[in-house]
């Protein structure tokens, strides 16, 4: 159990059995009276932000929040599916939960899935993965000023500026967290 | 190392701070009034509802040099300030340190009205001695020092802000939250404000108004949205007293808090005080103010989470 006091940002709550990340806080009191917790929340499921003043007597359960270990499986129309290596359970998420990390996503690639109570609610990638070019121009000759990238285009899709000696067929390592390519892969 | 370099990121801040603490007592040591210092470990804190004392062994850290001040004034001295660190407990936000410094000052002989034009003049004798001219800049705004600044009673600025009447908001238990969300941030944004005629349960030791017992004589100066001091003509009825004091304890019980027991000695000097003013200024706050930063961190030169 939280008490107002125990606000902060990044803090994750359960109000009205739905989990709510704070955004911003601060703390106020007004002349002589009570302390009020003035803060901004933002429903992990909805994605609506909203403000709320708490009062220091206010108590909140924590959100029951949980990170799972789980494979990706497929993309079915627009649901991605998720499957536990043990438990064999599979779960879906929509396109917009999913966000970026869809650029991301190979067969049995290992991810995390956040879970509020028994719903799925999002998915984190491993920082590095490691993605085939499947699309790119040849390197031409005399391209190769230090600073200088091309498009090309990854197995899922995704498109990424590279080093122009990077062909197709070759693997890269790309950082998931910026999107950037890291380095190539050999073999 | 992290320490010093906060000294030097705020050292205009700190020197903008200094002066003014400086022009402060040239001020009142000008009109007469004697500098004094009272204890600030003492047996017991004066109860108020929402404010919560630091223990210290068996006794206290002063959350306000009140107690000691009134004492003062009962003993026969007629003008005397204060500039003190205070210690509340779980008190941390933009405006709040732990640990802060509060200008405290007393006048025999004055009403609430009265004490309100001498603190327009002190702050304006302030703005003068820092050598700013009528007007300065807060955080985008511009704030004029001009005289008469904007009063408005507490109940006037419901009307104009809140989304219900004073009275409908002190009897639903909102007084605050509406305070806080829809009228302060409107409080001092062209020039200083004085808000005035608090609700009586909204001002413990104030005296009430003659004409009208559900209001008390008691002001609040806010600039830039943010409470800078807070006053009132002196509650120096000892059953009155007694009857507030016992609220302010049931209060507190029921909200599981900390009791403070009072002592006797307090409400016979009560009972011997003469009719007086004071008011109670933080410092730091209007530090930010003429320093024109926006967390009460900038103006001073240690923040608690670093000790």
């Amino acid at each position: 159990m939280y008490s107002a006091s125990d606000l902060k940002k990044g803090l994750r709550i359960k109000l009205d059995n739905e989990p709510y990340i704070v955004t911003e806080f601060n703390f106020v009191k007004p002349g002589k009276g009570q302390a009020l917790y003035r803060s901004k929340l933002r429903n992990m499921i909805t994605g609506a932000q909203f403000e709320r003043t708490f009062r220091s007597a206010d108590t909140f359960e924590p959100a029951d929040l949980r990170e799972k270990k789980m494979q990706y499986l497929y993309k079915e129309e627009k649901k991605y599916c998720f499957m536990d290596n043990e438990s064999y359970e599979q779960v879906f998420l929509t396109e917009e939960q999913v966000g970026e990390a869809k650029n991301f996503f190979i067969d049995n690639l290992e991810v995390e899935i956040l879970f509020f109570e028994d719903r799925p609610l999002g998915v984190t990638v491993p920082n590095f993965v490691d993605l085939v070019v499947v699309g790119a121009d040849p390197w031409a000759k005399g391209d190769s000023v230090s600073g200088k990238t091309k498009p090309v285009t990854l197995q899922t899709g995704y498109q990424i500026q590279v080093p122009p000696f990077i062909e197709e067929g070759e693997k890269i390592r790309v950082d998931t967290r910026s999107g950037e390519y890291l380095t190539r892969v050999k073999g | 190392m992290r320490d010093s370099w906060r000294l030097t990121k705020n050292q205009d801040a700190l020197h903008t701070r200094a002066r003014m603490i400086y022009a402060i007592r040239d001020f009142l040591i000008n009109r007469d009034y004697l500098e004094v210092e009272t204890p600030s470990i003492i047996p017991s804190p004066i109860p108020e509802p929402h404010i919560d004392a630091i223990s210290c062994g068996d006794r206290f850290l002063h959350t306000s040099p009140e107690l000691y001040m009134k004492q003062l004034l009962a003993a026969g001295y007629p003008k005397i300030f204060q500039i003190c660190k205070c210690f509340r407990a779980g008190e941390r936000g933009s405006f709040h340190l732990p640990e802060f410094t509060m200008l405290e000052w007393y006048c025999r002989g004055m009403d609430y009205r009265l004490l309100m034009k001498e603190c327009e003049d002190l702050i304006f004798s302030i703005v003068h001695n820092l050598g700013y001219g009528d007007v300065i800049h807060y955080q985008g705004r511009t704030l004029s020092f001009k005289k008469p600044w904007e009063t408005l009673s507490v109940r006037e600025a419901f009307s104009c802000y809140a989304p219900m009447h004073m009275d409908e908001a002190v009897n639903k238990g909102l007084f605050d939250e509406i305070m806080v969300c829809h009228i302060e941030p409107h409080l001092g944004s062209a020039q200083p404000t004085f808000i005035y005629d608090y609700p009586v349960s909204e001002a413990t030791l104030a005296k009430a108004k003659e004409k009208e017992p559900g209001i008390a004589e008691r002001f609040e100066l806010y600039m830039g949205g943010i409470e800078i001091a807070n006053a009132c003509s002196e509650l120096t009825d000892m059953e009155e007293h007694h009857v507030r004091i016992e609220k302010v304890q049931e209060y507190r019980y029921s909200m599981n808090k900390a009791r403070y027991p009072v002592s006797d000695c307090f409400l016979q000097d009560i009972a011997d005080m003469p009719m007086a003013a004071g008011i109670a200024l933080g410092v730091d706050r209007l530090a930010m103010i003429f320093s024109d930063v926006s967390v009460i961190d900038d103006v001073v030169a240690f923040i608690p989470e670093l000790g």
